[in-house]
């Protein structure tokens, strides 16, 4: 499998050379092992998934649950590598979210939907910018041709087959009724005391998802250094281990100074936000707007092993399902605007804008 | 690519030595970096280590905190920048507390063991490099608001090893460096630790993010506050 080299540093690690031997990991550079989030268009922008040895934290929005989205994938992903998960969540019955799952597509769907920018050559029209963007994009598509894939693109219509639930090593816990973070922490030491990490060859990876973290209705909730305690308990047993942690956690419900500390810890930040129906004003200000579901920003990407920061093109993302199935994230897109508005705007970042008479659709 | 080559963080700092006479200009300084969760300052912690360690002040020596992240990160980021951490740690000029795991309960009676016993270790391997004729010791810190989770919230208790670490400077004229976030104290009231930190501090260095969002090539900003009795 010829492989482009990617155009980073000198140091970055010949990927022709690794055989993947071991699906579900990818090596990428600085000696760190990636895995992948189940969202195809995250590993992208996060430059190949989550490195092992990484805390993941995704602040919600209260009014909308995409968190689980990211979520879901995530753990369907690992259980489809069978990476060994636990999954703590506020409610009093976990495994019933087992049931939600997504289930990845099927092959033909995922043909499709390709859109790699090689094929797209064909089309040597106006649109010449293609060929400038990133070389980012070329050494991740080269990983398709591998027959394990490294990430699945989930069908949220179907739920995961049950031959990938059963006789995995799934551990679910309930963080409802605890009065304090021990017992989460002692499942979350046992569970990554299987993955340590030394320099002999990787086995297997784990996952751990914590949803909803600092959610009221558990006991805990107002012991706040308690919780913070935790997360860098959690965040240190998972540097020294081949996992990776994502915790969801509601910011709003924390004092500003707090959730300030909690983004602090994490090595990969983002945030997921609803995008409210029929709002006028921003269905004029962005196209696609009836097809998103909510908007995902990337705050911080993990830096293990090196002190370059990842500057991303962009750090807002719009969440749409494609064909009502399929989790993609997209650039935001400005709609055009009547030149005859004198008004100009920000990077396509901002969602804020004035309101304008008559614009050009689609 | 000349290793001594100076940049406008080390001309800021004083680091600059053509003739290589002068001592190690941060003698008995505090060094005080703030960063936020958009932009990172350890890259300033990492430029410091790199200079404090460079081959030609073979006499240099530093005592290293780590709440952050484990000794194989470091060792990989000053690699890059050419410097041999492992070496260094095997030739007792580089020591590394991994304080990862570290926990650090104040409690009423006398169960303190755990700061105070961190800063009576500092306190005999910077006496005994002292003795030992080095010239310039450094303490880094990385980073403090982890200190702080460490010790459950208990702000006087890292305050006042915070001001012990300080007395070391003016007795041993060792230089202290530590790492704290701007962004988690600015929305507190009244923020003593900051407050005090920053009181403490003869060099702030705050990394902060570009006001006019991202750029491609630029990662963010440093801002650099000198205390005017310390400058030259």
């Amino acid at each position: 499998m010829a492989t482009s080299k990617p155009r980073t540093s000198s140091f970055s690690r010949n990927l022709a050379t690794v055989p993947s031997s071991t699906p579900g990991l990818k090596y990428g550079p600085n000696g760190t092992i990636f895995i992948s989030s189940g969202i195809p268009d995250l590993d992208k922008i996060l430059g190949g998934g989550f490195p092992l040895g990484s805390l993941v934290m995704v602040m919600e929005d209260a009014e909308a649950p995409h968190h689980m989205l990211l979520l879901r994938n995530f753990m369907s992903q690992g259980l489809v590598h069978k990476q060994p998960l636990l999954y703590a969540s506020p409610s009093k019955d976990p495994k019933g979210f087992l049931g939600t799952l997504p289930t990845p597509g099927s092959s033909k769907d995922d043909k499709s939907r390709d859109r790699d920018p090689e094929n797209e050559n064909g089309l040597r029209i106006a649109w010449q910018y293609k060929k400038y963007f990133g070389d980012n994009q070329h050494h991740f598509d080269s990983n398709r041709d591998v027959k394990h894939e490294y990430c699945h693109d989930f069908d949220l219509r179907k739920p995961l087959e049950k031959h990938f639930i059963s006789g995995q090593h799934i551990d679910c816990v309930s963080i409802l009724d605890s009065p304090n973070l021990a017992a989460l922490r002692d499942r979350c030491a046992t569970f990554l005391a299987q993955f340590p990490r030394n320099d002999s060859s990787i086995s297997s990876a784990g996952r751990i998802a914590i949803q909803s973290f600092c959610a009221p209705q558990c006991k805990y909730s107002n012991m706040e250094w308690d919780m913070l305690s935790f997360i860098r308990s959690l965040r240190s047993m998972v540097r020294s281990s081949n996992a990776v942690a994502v915790v969801t956690f509601p910011p709003s419900l924390l004092s500003p100074s707090f959730s300030r500390r909690w983004q602090h810890m994490a090595d990969t930040l983002l945030s997921v936000r609803a995008i409210p129906d029929e709002d006028k004003e921003m269905a004029k200000l962005l196209t696609g707007y009836q097809d998103m579901v909510g908007l995902l920003n990337v705050h911080k990407v993990a830096r293990i092993n090196t002190q370059v920061p990842v500057i991303l093109d962009a750090t807002t993302f719009s969440i749409k399902l494609q064909r009502r199935r399929f989790l993609v994230l997209e650039s935001l897109n400005q709609a055009p605007i009547d030149s005859s508005s004198g008004t100009s705007y920000g990077t396509s970042a901002s969602c804020s804008g004035s309101s304008k008479t008559g614009t050009l659709d689609f | 690519m000349d290793q001594r080559a100076p940049n406008l963080l080390d001309e800021a700092l004083g680091l600059v030595d053509e003739e290589k006479t002068k001592p190690w200009p941060l003698s008995s300084r505090v060094v005080l970096v703030e960063d936020r969760v958009e932009t990172s300052g350890a890259f300033v912690l990492h430029h410091l280590l790199k200079r404090a360690l460079s081959p030609h002040s073979s006499n240099d020596v530093v005592v290293f905190l780590a709440f952050s992240q484990p000794f194989s990160h470091y060792d990989r980021v000053l690699r890059k920048l050419g410097c041999n951490l492992t070496a260094q740690r095997e030739n007792n000029r580089f020591f590394f507390l991994d304080l990862l795991v570290s926990e650090f309960p104040d409690g009423d009676e006398g169960n303190r063991d755990g700061l105070v016993a961190l800063y009576g270790k500092i306190e005999k391997l910077v006496s005994t490099s002292f003795q030992e004729n080095k010239k310039c010791i450094t303490i880094v810190i990385d980073d403090f608001s982890l200190m702080e989770v460490a010790a459950n919230g208990a702000t006087n208790y890292v305050l006042d090893f915070l001001r012990y670490c300080h007395a070391l400077t003016s007795t041993f004229g060792c230089s202290l460096v530590v790492l704290n976030h701007e962004d988690i104290y600015s929305s507190i009231e009244r923020p003593a630790l900051i407050l005090q930190m920053e009181y403490l501090a003869d060099i702030l260095i705050k990394a902060e993010p570009l006001a006019t969002g991202l750029a491609t090539d630029v990662h963010g900003q440093g801002v650099l506050f000198c205390e005017s009795r310390w400058c030259n």
